[in-house]
């Protein structure tokens, strides 16, 4: 997918004067973040599974190595073939040879992020072949030829009315805005394509390592269709994604729904393992893995570690206040909220994502809401760090900070620059101490008023106090 | 070196391990895969039974209660007439000879086409904590028959109701030479909430899960 993260302020300015997303964004408030908790109060035991799922995770990346083994071991014994790509070209490459293969016409595919960081569709397509995407949401997207604003709820900022449009101008059926009736549509035009297309790809939620089986959830029952009816299943997972047992993935099968969608369980679960067996009257006839590197083996042993354990939920951008006012777009690649602006940078190069550690007020709702504890914050701090040291802040930012730095070393200076500045933004405030326009701050008072500072400072209040004690 | 040794000797590289797999830390590893222990859960006692039955109806599955598995073609006829659905269906290999014809129904022992409007199934368990059904594929249990068609009755024996998706994972364990190309929960009818975020029920799976307990 195209990166366009350094355009986010652009973006995000258009994005709060949008009406129909802001609509979108405060029903995804009511859903998702009270769905969330109430799925999560219902869960009595619900810190001791948290910890128990971040113990999983971490357990995974630790032995990373041997998990994968391990995976690769058991899948190749059912007789399915695993690949390995260190980057997004070489899963591209390996799809397009296995088409050619295997005589494919047209894919069908279930929601799969893994492959929209590769941009798979247009590398399919390019190499002739037809490419249907079978979720609601994501098919939606191929007509609009739009990337996702949410990793959940891909097409959250459309309207029923622009849904209504592109069908009407795409399937030249009668028009219809009433969303069962849309449904159902979409159901009719993409039938045909499970029951006709020769090659079905799927992500992967997770691949258990001792059974060395891919599993996906759903609600749709799309990818249910596209693992059983197409003659070649390819499945593409992050390297990051292995879970050593079927117990453990049980573990994170009760926080992904509930954390994602505000459900206790999604409609589907799939476990696939192996292509289909001698007998079976129905399944694909060859089964391929291929596991994604693209830059995760970098995070490991770093501290952008914990970031490996993300079990893709979304819980974080539902709660945060930036993706709350400006939605998905703007973030400008793949994965938005705090996850997309801790993996963007990491994944695609700190100084193509200047704007994305940023991005965020650090207020830790989305550290508080991860199901699997990753201090998401802390995370965008130290990007925040890496910018400053690697000389990627604007010359302004590096400037004032180091005279900052220099009068907080200078008492004195300090006490009298600070004396001198309170005395400055007090006669800013006017007779009702309100600062309407700072010069150089109208990024700030742009959207709000800065309230004067009023009376004396701190230290002339410290100063008076200790001299009266003294007396004393 | 090919992809995979690279990948593989990158991710060592940066947890400071050596270049080969340390057998110490494989003996560890597949001593964990073979133990699978379990995770703390919800510790709420419950009768499975009950919850079942509640937790499958908030997710929109329908239920009906059999005495006995030869009552289960009169209460699926039944079903379908009150829905005005056609007295057609296909079915798993295991319910095909139940008296279906003598209930009026004309049911089929195969996979399910694009086409079909009704399958009936089997069920390997009922898992009561989520209210899910678990199925198994093999080649007379066609996991095409719980998916294609617009309606999907499965016959559930009380008796397999388990708590948890671990004992579920322990009951196929027991009674599965490992795990069959196909494992699906199915937790009732297919939906979607992609436009508008409006929950919509029969998106590409069924519209109707009707489960028919048998025994309780």
């Amino acid at each position: 997918m195209q990166l366009t993260s350094n355009r986010f302020k652009q973006t995000a300015r258009a994005k709060l004067a949008d009406t129909d997303l802001q609509a979108a964004l405060n029903k995804l408030q009511t859903n998702f973040v009270k769905g969330r908790a109430d799925r999560v109060a219902e869960l009595d035991n619900f810190e001791a599974i948290r910890d128990a799922a971040t113990a999983i995770r971490d357990r995974a990346l630790a032995h990373l190595d041997v998990y994968l083994a391990e995976f690769e071991r058991n899948a190749t014994a059912q007789g399915t073939v695993v690949h390995w790509a260190e980057t997004t070209v070489d899963v591209n490459r390996i799809v397009c040879e296995l088409a050619a293969r295997y005589g494919v016409r047209k894919a069908v595919k279930s929601k799969s992020m893994v492959s929209e960081e590769c941009a798979l569709n247009d590398a399919l397509e390019a190499a002739g072949i037809e490419v249907v995407e079978t979720d609601l949401g994501e098919y939606i997207l191929q007509l609009a030829k739009e990337p996702p604003s949410h990793i959940v709820a891909p097409v959250v900022h459309k309207t029923r009315e622009q849904v209504s449009d592109l069908f009407e101008a795409r399937h030249h059926r009668p028009r219809t805005t009433v969303i069962a009736d849309l449904t159902r549509e979409a159901r009719e035009v993409l039938r045909p394509h499970f029951l006709s297309a020769q090659m079905g790809i799927t992500g992967a939620n997770f691949v258990v390592a001792e059974t060395g089986s891919t599993l996906i959830v759903t609600n749709e029952g799309n990818g249910r269709m596209v693992t059983s009816l197409p003659r070649v299943h390819v499945a593409i997972t992050g390297i990051e994604k292995v879970v050593p047992t079927l117990e453990d993935v049980t573990t994170l099968l009760r926080l992904l729904p509930r954390h994602g969608t505000a459900q206790t369980t999604t409609n589907y679960v799939s476990v696939t393992t192996g292509p289909r067996r001698a007998d079976d009257s129905e399944g694909p006839e060859h089964f391929h893995v291929i596991l994604v590197d693209a830059g995760r083996s970098r995070l490991l042993g770093g501290d952008m570690e914990a970031m490996l354990r993300c079990i893709r939920c979304g819980a974080c951008m539902n709660h945060c206040p930036v993706y709350q006012s400006i939605g998905g777009h703007a973030y400008g690649w793949v994965y938005p909220g705090p996850m997309g602006s801790v993996l963007t940078p990491t994944y695609a190069g700190l100084e193509n994502a200047l704007d994305l550690p940023h991005a965020s007020t650090l207020c830790n709702q989305c550290g508080v809401v991860c199901p699997v504890k990753i201090p998401l914050p802390d995370l965008l701090r130290k990007l925040r760090e890496k910018q400053f040291a690697r000389g990627l802040r604007p010359w302004s930012e590096r400037a004032g900070l180091a005279i900052w730095g220099w009068t907080a070393r200078h008492p004195r200076v300090y006490a009298l620059l600070s004396a001198v500045g309170a005395r400055l933004l007090n006669w800013l405030g006017g007779t009702d101490k309100r600062i309407r326009d700072l010069p150089g701050g109208k990024g700030w008072t742009v959207g709000r008023d800065i309230p004067a500072p009023e009376g004396k400072t701190f230290r002339a209040l410290y100063a008076a106090r200790r001299a009266e004690n003294v007396r004393k | 070196m090919s992809a995979r040794e690279r990948i593989l000797a990158r991710i060592r590289e940066r947890q400071g391990k050596p270049y080969e797999i340390d057998p110490v830390e494989l003996a560890a590893v597949r001593t964990h895969l073979a133990a699978h222990p379990r995770s703390p859960g919800p510790r709420d006692a419950w009768d499975v039974n009950v919850r079942f039955r509640e937790r499958a109806t908030s997710l929109a599955s329908t239920i009906d209660e059999a005495a006995v598995l030869s009552d289960v073609p009169a209460l699926a006829a039944q079903y379908l007439r009150g829905r005005e659905v056609p007295p057609r269906a296909v079915c798993w290999r295991e319910l095909g000879e139940l008296d279906w014809r003598g209930a009026g129904l004309d049911v089929e022992v195969r996979p399910a086409h694009g086409d079909d409007l009704v399958g009936i199934t089997g069920v390997f368990c009922g898992i009561s904590e989520t209210g899910t059904l678990m199925t198994l594929s093999s080649p007379h249990s066609p996991s095409t028959v719980s998916l294609l068609p617009e309606t999907h009755i499965a016959v559930l024996q009380q008796a397999r109701i388990v708590r948890s998706m671990e004992d579920a994972w322990a009951l196929v364990r027991t009674e599965v030479d490992g795990l069959p190309r196909a494992v699906s929960f199915i937790s009732g009818p297919s939906r979607t909430a992609d436009i508008e975020q409006t929950v919509t029920l029969g998106a590409h799976g069924p519209y109707r899960v009707h489960i028919i307990i048998v025994g309780g």
